[in-house]
């Protein structure tokens, strides 16, 4: 490891004194030179009483200014000269890093009140560098101490995920109004598309969610098989399975993935709208953004999401069953079993989650993407951000329905 | 500025015929830079202008054709070699390209990390230095999304100017700006040229721009897919015969003929 490490650091170095051949040495500044490509030559004197002149010759590039630079930024510091001179007399040609070893010379010596003064430079060269000069860099903004930093930041966070949480209910509550308005005229709806991303989000995601149910009743009944085998209840194992599947498991997991495929994928689609300022474009039309863009996507999302934790479920109960059958329970047992377990309240319970997690996908992804700002990382911002309120709006949901089917005896 | 046609040719673009796919772009194009002249690619909108670009500062390749750089072969220079080729020279793309998450400072830093191992001090110095010579010592710390689209245009072009380039290849400088930001743009252009005699290539087609910095220019046209004309601005504007050309030209005056 080590060695290969340091021959990859030798190839990298190598590169870049390669790139410093070809790239800066024949440069613009090199060209002009006569002779003597990139060799200059640097020598110190002593002026005066505690002065230091530096006599530059040749040609000055960037291999030179960074073959000189900590050597002349080190004797400065020693020397504490009262003043600089350079001798640039002999200096043939200079490209920009040559001038920025002049003028951060220049700077430091300003900064400290002290002379400096350049001599015999050419003339076109003095006009180029004054040209280039930015003159003594701005002095840092002096930070606040980190007590007030952090408190500034918390303050900060929990205003921002308060003022967070009151925008996505106000837009969940405004998008339902809106809902409600649909179902008394239907024809406000954009069905085409709601159709469209009802096929994205449902239908195309049919195989990973029977996949996932399949591994997770598969892993649910090894699983509790473990437990169940101490007191030869082995058969209970479907019970189990069946009622997490339908009740929790079934709901929650088929939400997650929709978050994670749809949710994120409904945060960039109108967060790359919002930037390419189609979402402007729709409001100047008088189209409402929320009725064109979110609404379809609200009522593809509430559609396909029981009908994707059914699948969910069905392919839970077959790799269950695979695990019995394995256990040596014939089929029907398995299914006798299941039908005694639950009951259909315990489907169904299940399901009204799902229209409401449905909702709640699609409703954050799309307030999401409508949120979203400017910079070029704004729409990966926006994605996962849909993905994480997503899935901390669906689990605390799950838990509020946990509460109020207890109270109801569901 | 007038350099002319005597000066060596730095680039020399032989016979290239660039598209995509199937579908051709251009054809059969032939033409010289100069060394140091401000070189200009003219067209209406669709013609090729940008692809021809592209393929010159080696994003595509050609069907066919050569197209030399300073002396290397751009299409099929490879590692180190095209490596110190891209470091001679600099691209400003058509809305700047600049990184987002990185102050412009960050932005021209990069590009000198990547081709130096100069001191981190040195690199800030001589970033600030090019964001002088462009007008935008100021600006240093903003990020590209504070910026007005001119002053992102000029920080594109001190992030070009970085590592000192021999030529420098803007796509369309003056497109989306007002007169006034454009032409200081085009002083700019003028006086980088005069100072640092770097060769400019400038894909436009804002008139105004050609006659305020072109040496020589050359114009494609979509439909014959090659060059139709080629010269100094004003020859074209008072001496080309090609309908098309002179269409191009006097656009404004003939639209002010109709209003009138």
């Amino acid at each position: 490891m080590y060695v290969s490490g340091l021959a990859a650091r030798a190839v990298r170095v190598r590169r870049r004194l390669g790139a410093l051949e070809h790239g800066w040495e024949e440069g613009f500044w090199a060209r002009k030179a006569v002779v003597d490509s990139g060799a200059a030559s640097l020598d110190y004197e002593q002026f005066e009483e505690r002065g230091l002149r530096l006599v530059l010759k040749g040609t000055l590039n960037a291999a030179d200014a960074q073959r000189f630079w900590p050597q002349v930024m080190q004797k400065v510091a020693q020397c504490d000269p009262s003043a600089i001179e350079v001798d640039a007399g002999g200096v043939e040609s200079l490209d920009t890093a040559g001038m920025a070893l002049l003028l951060e010379l220049k700077a430091g010596q300003e900064q400290r009140q002290r002379g400096f003064r350049i001599q015999g430079l050419r003339d076109d060269l003095t006009e180029l560098m004054r040209r280039f000069d930015p003159g003594p860099p701005a002095p840092p903004k002096p930070a606040p101490p980190w007590l007030v930093r952090a408190i500034h930041r918390v303050g900060e966070i929990s205003h921002g995920s308060l003022v967070g949480f009151h925008t996505q209910v106000a837009f969940l509550g405004e998008i339902f109004v809106r809902l409600l308005s649909v179902l008394v005229r239907p024809r406000r709806l954009r069905w085409a598309d709601t159709f469209l991303i009802a096929e994205k989000a449902g239908a195309n995601a049919v195989g990973i969610v029977a996949l996932m149910g399949f591994l997770i009743g598969l892993i649910l009944a090894f699983q509790s098989a473990i437990g169940m085998r101490k007191f030869g209840a082995e058969i209970y194992v479907a019970d189990l399975v069946v009622l997490v599947l339908f009740r929790e498991l079934g709901p929650l997991i088929t939400a997650f993935i929709l978050t994670s495929r749809s949710g994120s994928a409904f945060a960039a689609e109108l967060g790359t709208m919002k930037v390419n300022e189609e979402v402007d474009a729709l409001v100047t039309m008088g189209v409402d953004p929320v009725q064109f863009l979110a609404l379809p996507r609200l009522v593809a999302a509430i559609c396909v999401m029981p009908l994707l934790t059914l699948f969910n479920e069905l392919f839970g109960l077959i790799g269950c069953g695979l695990v019995m059958r394995s256990f040596g329970f014939p089929v029907a047992a398995y299914i006798d079993q299941i039908q005694e377990a639950a009951s259909l309240g315990d489907l169904f319970g299940g399901l009204v989650k799902t229209f409401v997690f449905g909702a709640l996908i699609a409703g954050i992804g799309c307030l999401r993407g409508l949120q979203t700002g400017n910079s070029p990382s704004a729409v990966g911002d926006s994605a996962t951000r849909a993905v994480v309120s997503g899935i901390v709006a669906i689990v605390v949901a799950d838990g509020v329905f946990a509460v109020l089917y207890y109270y109801l005896g569901v | 500025m007038t350099m002319g046609s005597d000066a060596p040719p730095i680039i020399q673009v032989s016979d290239v015929t660039v598209g995509y796919d199937h579908h051709i772009v251009l054809k059969d194009v032939t033409f010289e830079v100069g060394a140091g002249e401000v070189f200009c690619i003219l067209g209406g909108s669709g013609c090729g202008k940008s692809t021809l670009l592209k393929h010159m500062i080696g994003l595509h390749r050609p069907l066919t054709g050569r197209i030399l750089i300073d002396g290397t072969d751009i299409v099929t220079a490879e590692g180190e070699e095209r490596r110190a080729l891209l470091g001679r020279i600099g691209v400003a793309y058509q809305n700047g390209a600049l990184f987002g998450s990185m102050s412009l400072i960050e932005n021209i830093c990069l590009v000198l990390e990547e081709f130096t191992s100069l001191p981190r001090q040195a690199m800030q110095t001589i970033a600030r230095m090019k964001m002088k010579v462009v007008g935008l010592q100021d600006a240093g710390d903003r990020l590209p999304s504070e910026l007005s689209g001119g002053m992102r245009k000029r920080a594109a072009i001190a992030r070009a100017l970085a590592l000192d380039p021999k030529i420098l290849f803007l796509d369309e400088p003056s497109a989306g700006l007002d007169p006034i930001t454009a032409a200081q743009l085009d002083d700019l252009i003028v006086e980088l040229s005069q100072t640092l005699k770097i060769t400019f290539v400038i894909v436009t087609h804002e008139l105004a721009s050609i006659f305020a910095v072109a040496d020589h220019v050359i114009m494609l046209d979509k439909e014959r897919q090659t060059i139709v004309a080629r010269g100094s601005p004003e020859e074209l504007r008072d001496r080309s015969d090609d309908p098309w050309v002179r269409q191009f030209f006097h656009r404004e005056s003939s639209a002010a003929g109709i209003r009138r």
